[in-house]
């Protein structure tokens, strides 16, 4: 991230990070994780899972920073993140 | 497969299973629909509520949302068309203890329901009542409804519908109840807020949530797949608290004003009652 200036709290404050875990067989293939994940850490894959539907991956496992948002969005109860 | 997924475990539980019935997933509701994400928000608020889990009760009418019932792992009942809140109201009249949450579609609460729910809001009854509005009868393939917008196309209006929609925060409102508040599926963590602040709320409290139905009212009225019809609504909806329930009308493809509308006070119906008997 650029700054313009040093924020006075920066030694302190710590950028959460997230491990992003899915129940592949649950997945309908919304897109609803992929669309709406503020840090755009998810993609869809080519892959199917067993009822023909394409489960995302991620693209970018730096980027996310665990706020739930995905886990929130989608229907199914298939993905779900577990800050590390 | 799952090993040439990249960056992805693969697990078996999700942080949620605990309230739900696992055996009953996948659930049948379509990919995209809006129903899960609001199971979704009410599981979230339930977890971050940390009631007492066996005095919480789901009961359910008939629809796509009257099967919310079956897939949460608590006390629960399916009851026929249009009679969630009778059945509710006599729950919480024979336990005052129980947390009773009605959960259910536009078509069984307004339409076939439509009398038990003023009345439950005119007695102000202490229940929490979270209505999912996708403006058709989803399960029976998309006919019209009480809450369909004029002119849009469904199943039994293909030359546009005639009639005049309920605008259901305004009835509730009307009626008398003590919170209302709607949402669209997308707005999650304010959808999440509101139920904790409804099941919070003493006296009968509605939760209208806008949700698309892809596969019947979105198809008819070209409103794309899923996540467009859910991008299309929420983009479309402002969000103005306090505001008079009254001009919160939905018109096809017109602005959706969402919000918290109604937070008062009341003695319910179980004060005045013991109040009268004592």
């Amino acid at each position: 991230m650029k700054l313009w200036r040093k924020p006075l709290d920066q030694d302190r404050v710590v950028v959460p990070h997230g491990e992003i875990h899915l129940i592949l067989e649950r997945c309908k293939g919304c897109q609803l994780c992929v669309t709406y994940c503020p840090r755009s850490v998810l993609e869809m894959s080519n892959l199917f899972n067993a009822k023909g539907y394409h489960p995302p991956q991620v693209g970018f496992p730096g980027r996310c920073v665990a706020c739930g948002l995905c886990a929130m969005l989608c229907p199914e109860f298939a993905i779900y993140v577990v800050e590390v | 497969m799952a090993e040439e997924l990249t960056n992805l475990l693969i697990s078996e539980h999700h942080p949620m299973d605990s309230l739900l019935r696992q055996d009953r997933l996948p659930h049948i509701w379509c990919s995209g629909c809006g129903l899960g994400t609001v199971l979704t928000c009410f599981v979230s608020a339930l977890q971050k509520l940390e009631l007492d889990l066996n005095k919480v009760v789901i009961v359910s009418g008939i629809g796509c949302t009257g099967r919310a019932a079956g897939y949460l792992n608590l006390d629960g009942f399916h009851t026929t068309h249009g009679r969630a809140i009778p059945f509710a109201t006599g729950l919480k009249l024979g336990n005052p203890e129980l947390k009773v949450v009605v959960i259910s579609g536009d078509g069984d609460l307004m339409a076939i329901g439509g009398n038990h729910f003023i009345h439950a809001a005119r007695r102000n009854m202490d229940l929490t009542v979270l209505c999912v509005n996708n403006f058709n009868y989803g399960m029976t393939s998309g006919q019209v409804g009480p809450t369909t917008p004029t002119d849009a196309r469904t199943s039994t209006s293909p030359y546009g519908n005639a009639e005049h929609p309920f605008n259901v925060p305004y009835l509730a409102a009307a009626t008398g109840a003590t919170y209302v508040a709607r949402w669209t599926a997308l707005h999650v963590r304010r959808l999440e807020r509101s139920l904790i602040e409804a099941m919070n709320k003493r006296g009968f409290s509605l939760v209208e949530v806008i949700s698309p139905c892809p596969t019947y009212y979105g198809r008819w009225n070209k409103m794309g797949d899923a996540l467009e019809q859910m991008k299309q609504y929420h983009d479309h909806s402002i969000i103005r608290h306090r505001t008079d329930p009254a001009e919160a009308d939905i018109s096809l493809g017109g602005e959706i004003i969402v919000g918290r509308f109604v937070d008062e006070d009341k003695p319910t119906f179980c004060d005045l009652q013991r109040e009268a008997v004592q």
